[in-house]
C-alpha cells in the first residue's frame, strides 16, 4: 500500500484582492516576485527542500496561469511516479456541487486525495508567504509533543497584533488559547497560517464540520480542535516571514530582497528556491545604462537608468528611461525618456515614451484607498500606457488605456483607470 | 522528421589552450547563459528531429553532465530520444575513435537499427540557428547524394582552419579541400551534412574495410566526383569556436544587438539545462557598460564590454573590461583585469591586476579567498 508520512495541501485558490489590479488576472500565488519567482514557488521549493515530496495544490480563482506554471512540478522535483504534485480544483459531484467555500473547506473536498497516500501527518499550507521553512524540523517537534495539531507562530509587535490569529500558550508551548483577531491582544505569537495536522484528527474534524458555512481552518477547524481538548501545539519561529498579502507589504518585501546583505537571502546556496524558467538569455546592459542597487532577471535589456528596483525577466527599459523604487515583472517595456517614481508594473505591459508615473503630490484613492495607497502605482497586466502621459500617486490602471482616458493628459493622484480585469 | 540527427562533439583542439583542458569543445560556454553544443541540440529539436546521437570521446565528463537530462532540449519522449555515445571496449573494436567517419562506424548499429530515411549530421562547435529541414528539402530537389551546408567567409585571417569547397552555378562540389596552407577559396564547409541514412552506412562500411577513419578526407574527397555533393548556402550567423581568438570573438559578438535579438529573441529558441540561479544583483558602486551579465551574479564593480556567466561575484572597486568571466568565479576587492577570458570556479584575490596588450590572456587562478 502506498504510504507517505507526510503530504501537503497548499491554499492556492484566494483571489488575493488586496493586491488591486495585480491580480485581476492571476491568482495570487502566481504573482511574480524577486525578479524571477511567482509567491507559489516559496512554499514548494520549502516542501522539496523538506523532503515533502507529494503536494496537492488547490487552486480555484484565476487559475490558468498558476497551472501553467506548475506543470507537472518539474522545477521543484515533484514529477514523482508516486506522489509528485497535484492541482486540485473544485470539481462537479453528483449529489453536490460547489465551489470551495473556505480554506478547510477545500481540504475537506479533497479527503480522498489525501486518503489515498495513507499519511500519517497533513501539513497545511498557504500560497502567499514569503519564507524558508524546514517542516521536517517542525514534524519533529510535532512528534516530540505526541501533538495532534501544530500551527507555527512567529513574534510580531504587539501593536500589530489585532491584525492576526493569536495563540497563548503555557510554558511547554501547549496552546491554551486561540484569539481570531483580537482587539485586546494577550500574547504577540502571531499564527503563521501553517498547520501540521495528526491526520486521524484533521480527518474527523473535517467530517464533523462539513456542513459548517465557509468553513475555515483559523475560524472553525482549530477551535473545535480546540474544544474537543486536542493537543495543540504552537511552533515558534523567527526566521524571516513575509505575508506579501497587500500591495504595500508586496512591495516591501521586494524592495528588501535589494539590501547589501538582504536578511532573506536568495543567494545562498542552502535552500535554493526553484521556478520555471521562462528566460534563458543573460541581460544586456547597454553602454549609456545605470543600475544601482537593484537586481534583474534572465533576458532583460537595459538601456536606460534603474535605481532601487526589482526587474523581472525579459524586461525592456529604453533609453532615457528612468526607474526608481519599483517593481517592474516579465516582458514589459519601459519607453524612451519615460520617468518611473514607486510603482508596481506587471507582466507584459507596454508604457509609452516620456510617460511621467508616480509624480506630484499624494491624494487618497477614489476607488480602494485600503488597497491603493503608500504612494503606488499599481499596473495590472498586459495594460498600455500612451505617450507623454502623467500619472500620480496611489494610483491604479488596468487595461488598454490611450490618451482619451487621460483628462488633459494626466491622472491625477488618487485616480484609477479600471478597463480590464474582474478584481478591481 | 525524416530523419537521424548525429553530433560530433568528440574533438579536441590544440588552439583553444588551456580552455579544454577541463572540457570538450562542445561543453565550451557561450553567451553568458549557454554551452556550445545547445545550438546544435536545439537546430535538431526544434527542426522536429526526434532522435539524436551525441557521439563523444574527448573530456567526455563536462559533456555528459550538460547532457544529464535530455528534457531540456525536449528529448526524452517514448519516440525516439537522446543518446550519448562515448567509445566502448566491445566484442568487434577495443580502439578509440580513430576519427570522424571511425566513430560513425563504431556506433553502426544506430544507423541500422533506425528507420528515418536521412541522417543530419553536425558538429557540436558551431553556434548557429538552422532548421535542417530546409537542407533536407534542398538536398531532395537536388536529387544530391550528400549536402553539405557551406558558408561564404569574408575575413580571410582564419581560412585555413576550415575545410574550403569549390562549387558550380547550381550548387555542385567539385573540389574539396581541408585545412589548406594557401588556397584562393573562400567558401568554407560547416561541418553540417545530409545524407541518406543507407548511403552513409554503405560508404562507412567500405571506409572501415580499408582501414580509412576520417569523414572529410577518406569520404567526402575521395567520393566528390562519383558521388553527387551539393553545397547549401547558409546566409546567415554562423561562427565556429575552435580557437582561442574564435572563441573570444564569438562571445564578443553578442554584444551587439543585432546577434541578440537574433538568438534570444527570434523564434525559434535555443534551450540549455537550467540551473536555479537567482537574478543579477547589483550593489551600490556598481557600474556597467555594455556587457552581458547573467543570474546568480553579484556585481560591486565597474563591468566594461565583457560577458559574464552564472554565479560571479565581482568586488569593490574591481574593473572588468573587455574580458569574459565563466561561471562561478570570484573577483576580489580592487581588481583590475582587462582583456582576459578567466576560468570558471576562479577566485582572484583583492588588488590582482591581470591585463595583456593585444592577445587575450587565459587566468585561472585559485587563490584562497579572504573576505
Amino acid at each position: 500500500m502506498i504510504k507517505k508520512e507526510m503530504i501537503a495541501m497548499l491554499l492556492a485558490g484566494g483571489q488575493g484582492s488586496r493586491l488591486g489590479v495585480l491580480t485581476s488576472k492571476v491568482a495570487k500565488p502566481a504573482v511574480a516576485f524577486g525578479g524571477k519567482y511567482r509567491i507559489i514557488d516559496f512554499p514548494l521549493s520549502n516542501c522539496i527542500n523538506s523532503g515533502i515530496d507529494t503536494v496537492g495544490v488547490l487552486t480555484q480563482y484565476q487559475p490558468l496561469r498558476l497551472n501553467t506554471h506548475i506543470g507537472i512540478g518539474i522545477p521543484w522535483d515533484l514529477d514523482r511516479n508516486v506522489g509528485g504534485v497535484t492541482v486540485l480544483p473544485p470539481y462537479e459531484k453528483s449529489t453536490s456541487s460547489e465551489w470551495y467555500t473556505g480554506t478547510a473547506n477545500a481540504i475537506y473536498q479533497n479527503l480522498e486525495y489525501m486518503d489515498q497516500y495513507n499519511p500519517d501527518y497533513v501539513l497545511i499550507l498557504s500560497g502567499d508567504h514569503i519564507y524558508k521553512m524546514d517542516y521536517k524540523i517542525m514534524l519533529d517537534y510535532h512528534k516530540a509533543n505526541n501533538a495532534d495539531i501544530t500551527i507555527a507562530a512567529m513574534p510580531v509587535p504587539i501593536e500589530e497584533a489585532s491584525r492576526f490569529g493569536i495563540v497563548v500558550t503555557d510554558d511547554d508551548n501547549r496552546i491554551t488559547e486561540f484569539e481570531e483577531k483580537p482587539a485586546q491582544p494577550k500574547s504577540n505569537l502571531a499564527s503563521m497560517g501553517i498547520y501540521i495536522f495528526s491526520w486521524k484528527v484533521l480527518k474527523e474534524a473535517l467530517i464533523a464540520l462539513k456542513d459548517q458555512n465557509e468553513c475555515d481552518f483559523g475560524k472553525h477547524v482549530i477551535p473545535y480542535c480546540f474544544e474537543n481538548n486536542k493537543r495543540l501545539f504552537a511552533y515558534e519561529y523567527n526566521g524571516y516571514w513575509k505575508d506579501v498579502g497587500t500591495l504595500s507589504s508586496y512591495w516591501e518585501a521586494n524592495m528588501e530582497l535589494i539590501d547589501i546583505i538582504p536578511v532573506f537571502n536568495l543567494y545562498e546556496e542552502f535552500w535554493r528556491i526553484y521556478t520555471k524558467n521562462d528566460a534563458i538569455p543573460p541581460q544586456y546592459i547597454s553602454s549609456d545604462a545605470y543600475i544601482e542597487k537593484s537586481i534583474i532577471g534572465d533576458g532583460s535589456e537595459i538601456y536606460g537608468k534603474v535605481v532601487n528596483s526589482v526587474i523581472g525577466s525579459g524586461v525592456v527599459i529604453d533609453e532615457g528611461a528612468e526607474v526608481y523604487d519599483s517593481i517592474i515583472m516579465q516582458d514589459t517595456h519601459i519607453g524612451k525618456g519615460t520617468k518611473v517614481y514607486k510603482a508596481v508594473i506587471a507582466e507584459d505591459v507596454q508604457v509609452g515614451d516620456n510617460v511621467e508615473l508616480g509624480v506630484g503630490e499624494e491624494a487618497e484613492n477614489v476607488l480602494k484607498p485600503n488597497i491603493y495607497n503608500s504612494g503606488l502605482v499599481t499596473i495590472g497586466e498586459c495594460s498600455i500606457v500612451p505617450d507623454g502621459v502623467k500619472v500620480g500617486k496611489n494610483t491604479a490602471i488596468s487595461g488598454q488605456t490611450s490618451l482619451s482616458d487621460y483628462q488633459d493628459g494626466q491622472l491625477a493622484s488618487g485616480g484609477a483607470i479600471i478597463k480590464a480585469g474582474d478584481n478591481v | 522528421m525524416k530523419a537521424i540527427g548525429i553530433i560530433l562533439a568528440g574533438g579536441n583542439n590544440k588552439l583553444m589552450k588551456e580552455l579544454t583542458d577541463k572540457r570538450a569543445i562542445a561543453a565550451m560556454p557561450i553567451a553568458g547563459s549557454y554551452r556550445c553544443i545547445d545550438f546544435a541540440l536545439s537546430n535538431m529539436s526544434n527542426s522536429r528531429i526526434q532522435k539524436v546521437a551525441v557521439i563523444t570521446q574527448y573530456n567526455a565528463r563536462s559533456l555528459n553532465e550538460h547532457l544529464s537530462s535530455s528534457k531540456w532540449w525536449d528529448f526524452g519522449r517514448k519516440q525516439g530520444g537522446l543518446f550519448v555515445f562515448t567509445p566502448t571496449i566491445t566484442a568487434e573494436s577495443s580502439y578509440w575513435y580513430r576519427g570522424t567517419a571511425d566513430s560513425l562506424y563504431q556506433n553502426i548499429d544506430f544507423l541500422k537499427s533506425s528507420h528515418e530515411p536521412y541522417v543530419v549530421i553536425a558538429s557540436g562547435d558551431g553556434v548557429y540557428k538552422l532548421d535542417y529541414n530546409r537542407v533536407l528539402e534542398y538536398h531532395i530537389e537536388k536529387k544530391a547524394d550528400i549536402t553539405m551546408v557551406v558558408k561564404k567567409m569574408d575575413d580571410r585571417t582564419e581560412i585555413n582552419r576550415y575545410g574550403l569547397v569549390a562549387m558550380t552555378e547550381e550548387g555542385r562540389i567539385t573540389e574539396i579541400d581541408e585545412k589548406p596552407l594557401e588556397t584562393n577559396l573562400s567558401t568554407i564547409s560547416t561541418g553540417i551534412y545530409v545524407i541518406r541514412r543507407r548511403l552513409l552506412i554503405e560508404l562507412l562500411e567500405k571506409a572501415a574495410e580499408e582501414d580509412r577513419h576520417d569523414f572529410v578526407r577518406d569520404i567526402l574527397m575521395r567520393y566528390k566526383n562519383i558521388k553527387k555533393i551539393y553545397g547549401y548556402k547558409l546566409e546567415t550567423y554562423w561562427s565556429n569556436i575552435s580557437t582561442v581568438n574564435s572563441y573570444f570573438k564569438t562571445n564578443m559578438d553578442f554584444l551587439k544587438r543585432d546577434v541578440r535579438n537574433y538568438f534570444f529573441k527570434e523564434y525559434p529558441d535555443i534551450y540549455t539545462k537550467v540551473d536555479d540561479m537567482p537574478p543579477a544583483k547589483y550593489n551600490y558602486g556598481s557600474n556597467i557598460k555594455n556587457s552581458l551579465i547573467s543570474s546568480g551574479c553579484i556585481i560591486n564593480g565597474t563591468v566594461e564590454n565583457s560577458v559574464l556567466f552564472k554565479k560571479i561575484y565581482i568586488g569593490n572597486n574591481s574593473v572588468i573590461k573587455n574580458c569574459i568571466i565563466l561561471s562561478d568565479s570570484y573577483i576580489g576587492d580592487n581588481s583590475y583585469i582587462e582583456n582576459c577570458i578567466i576560468e570558471s570556479g576562479s577566485t582572484i584575490k583583492a588588488n590582482s591586476r591581470y591585463e595583456n596588450e593585444g592577445r587575450i590572456r587565459i587566468v585561472a587562478d585559485r587563490s584562497p579567498i579572504y573576505y
